[in-house]
């Protein structure tokens, strides 16, 4: 799939079973549920702070999550509520770290931004644009030194493209060979500003040719592109270690964050991405090929409906962050 | 006990400590082939190989980073910046991921790692080669700072900062490479936090670290010439500082001067006079006095940076009013 010499798009949805597509459409369904109810805990005042949804883009975690295996590394930017979930923090667990509560994933001392789990091999939940690139490029160098065949997951945004650390990781990862995929979700703009007007290039696949890096864009609106075209990244790279990286097409239907009200594009364009709405095509595949019936998704959405009330619900009721905990963890023993 | 550079106990310390933990390795600029730009890595690579010794690119942000992700995942890197100087190009890493990653993942990701390099000026490099990064690094929450004044403390200390399961800053002076010093055969370690009584003395305490530990125990020697017994004091770790050391010898001789080559806005030894006066103000005889780096960049020519920086001169003379001896 991946070639050095140009983009190339996703393979469709060869050999996928159909007990692995409901999943992938009960998970993206999920994670739209559960950062539709974030977005209205917000607004009620359950929380403060920044909060980054995911909504539009959940192709993207879960076409990745399914092609990688639990010893995966996987590290984020700040959008990453789903991302946090797709690899085993439990929704409740999020929703409490959001709430600032005693059962958040880092017991209410991160936020929306910071999520994290050792066991899990997820490495955050970053706050400075670009700044977790690099930190992707030494999880990449870990595997490595330990001659093992993990892979690192590295997610960035667009305009995370044009940091100069994301150009220092990427020439290290290409230089010696470091097991990372550098995935951009590129979502057309950075904060509020579209992409081409602080770019040179027209594609950010592009950004991999100064590197002699291997590349590819796929759209990231159809999981089946970007679940197939990573279940072979992957395995390439638990042989051959060289890095790739991966512009993938996608789309936020709400702000940068909750108080963004989006001014700087179109209502028209916002309904055209929702034409190609991830869930929405996958849904009519499954009914195409029978394996889900109008019936079902619709038991499935109640179902993600409920598990996102069940993870507010969990939060709620989740004590208090424990303000004894408030200077430790500066310094290890 | 044997004499080496400080550049060799230095040597000495990472050597035994990848030869201790395969989970150390050294990246920095001209680590590797080089044998570093200042010889501190030397041999090094023969021993270790390429996997553990690396040479890295002109990327200080890029491979500190490198540094904090690969320790995340269990490994120990040593980072080797060229000079501090170049390390503000990483502060970054430092700062935002190294420091905070502990506590922003509420204790599940600690960074046992060590980034080290020459801090300060040398002789004649200008300003952009002769900076003080101690006010800075020091004010995070999250790193520890070390900053050694001979041989045998730089080996003790490096070990420990090798050893420690946090982000260790560790400031080396290039103009203190060759400087020699008495370090025992045998392997020894000295913790993290610890200062040491450099002088004994009764009359004045001057506390100073790094390479102004021997300009204060010269002007020490010429104090005594004139009936002034100063105790030197070197806290030699600066975050976390030995307060408790301070305020002992402070006690016992009523008289403190601080003694700094950093810009003194905001600076540790700002610090350090705040926290005397808070906790010693009944025992004190006269003001806290301070000698430090001017608030200035540094020029180029040799006369005017005497002008900017701290000399036993300086030094004697403040020690001397401190004492009410002029």
């Amino acid at each position: 799939m991946a070639k050095k010499n140009g983009s190339t798009q996703g393979k469709g949805d060869v050999d996928i079973s159909p007990d692995m597509l409901k999943e992938m459409y009960k998970d993206m369904l999920f994670y739209r549920r559960f950062e539709e109810t974030v977005h209205r805990a917000y607004t009620k005042g359950k929380f403060a702070g920044f909060c980054h949804l995911h909504i539009g883009q959940e192709a993207v975690c879960v076409g990745v999550q399914k092609a990688i295996r639990k010893s995966d590394y996987m590290i984020s930017g700040y959008r990453s509520h789903t991302q946090a979930i797709a690899k085993g923090i439990p929704a409740e667990k999020v929703m409490a770290e959001l709430f600032g509560k005693s059962g958040g994933a880092v017991m209410g001392k991160g936020g929306s931004m910071h999520m994290f789990s050792n066991e899990l091999r997820f490495l955050g939940g970053h706050g400075i644009v670009g700044g977790q690139v690099p930190l992707a490029a030494g999880a990449g160098f870990a595997i490595k030194y330990r001659k093992e065949d993990d892979v690192c997951i590295c997610y960035l945004g667009d305009a995370a493209s044009n940091q100069g650390q994301f150009f220092e990781a990427l020439n290290m990862a290409a230089t010696w060979k470091l097991p990372v995929i550098f995935v951009i979700e590129n979502n057309r703009y950075g904060m509020g500003t579209d992409i081409h007007r602080t770019t040179s290039v027209d594609h950010l696949w592009k950004r991999a040719l100064a590197f002699d890096m291997e590349h590819s864009q796929i759209d990231g609106m159809n999981v089946l592109s970007v679940y197939s075209h990573f279940r072979s990244l992957v395995a390439d790279m638990r042989k051959t270690q060289r890095p790739h990286l991966c512009e993938i097409m996608t789309y936020r239907y709400r702000g940068h964050s909750v108080s963004d009200p989006g001014n700087y594009r179109t209502k028209e364009e916002v309904a055209e991405y929702q034409e190609k709405d991830p869930i929405l095509q996958l849904a009519a595949h499954l009914k195409a090929n029978k394996i889900a019936k109008d019936s079902d998704l619709e038991a499935w959405d109640e179902e993600a409906k409920s598990k996102a009330k069940a993870a507010e619900d969990w939060a709620d009721q989740s004590p208090d962050a424990d303000l004894s905990l408030t200077f430790e963890h500066n310094l290890a023993n | 006990m044997a004499v080496i550079q400080f550049r060799e106990a230095l040597n000495q310390a990472m050597l035994e400590e990848m030869q201790r933990d395969p989970t150390v390795f050294l990246m920095g600029e001209e680590v590797a082939q080089y044998d570093g730009a200042y010889k501190v890595s030397k041999g090094l690579l023969a021993k270790f190989g390429p996997e553990r010794v690396i040479d890295s690119p002109i990327s200080e942000g890029g491979f500190a980073g490198l540094g904090v992700g690969a320790a995340m995942c269990g490994l120990r890197p040593i980072i080797e910046m060229m000079t501090w100087n170049f390390g503000i190009q990483g502060f970054d890493q430092i700062i935002n991921h190294a420091a905070k990653m502990l506590y922003m993942s509420a204790g599940q990701f600690p960074i046992p790692m060590v980034f080290r390099g020459p801090n300060g000026a040398a002789h004649m490099l200008g300003a952009q080669h002769s900076q003080f990064m101690e006010p800075m690094l020091t004010n995070v929450p999250g790193l520890k700072v070390i900053a050694p004044a001979t041989p045998y403390d730089g080996k003790g200390l490096l070990k420990s900062a090798i050893r420690d399961n946090n982000p260790v800053i560790f400031m080396e002076r290039e103009i203190m490479y060759a400087e020699k010093g008495e370090v025992p055969e045998e392997e020894y370690l000295i913790p993290i936090g610890v200062g040491d009584i450099k002088r004994e003395g009764t009359d004045i305490t001057i506390i100073a670290w790094s390479r102004m530990v021997g300009y204060c125990l010269q002007a020490a020697d010429i104090l005594a010439s004139e009936g002034i017994n100063a105790e030197v004091l070197d806290p030699r770790t600066l975050q976390p500082l030995d307060e408790d050391l301070i305020f002992a010898s402070v006690r016992k001789t009523h008289r403190a001067l601080v003694v700094e080559e950093s810009w003194p806005f905001a600076s540790v030894g700002s610090e350090i006079c705040d926290r005397i006066q808070r906790h010693c103000f009944d025992d004190l005889d006269s003001p806290v006095h301070r000698i430090s780096g001017a608030h200035s960049s540094m020029p180029y020519n040799e006369k005017m940076e005497e002008m900017v920086l701290p000399s036993v001169e300086k030094i004697v003379r403040a020690a001397k009013e401190a004492c009410y001896a002029i």
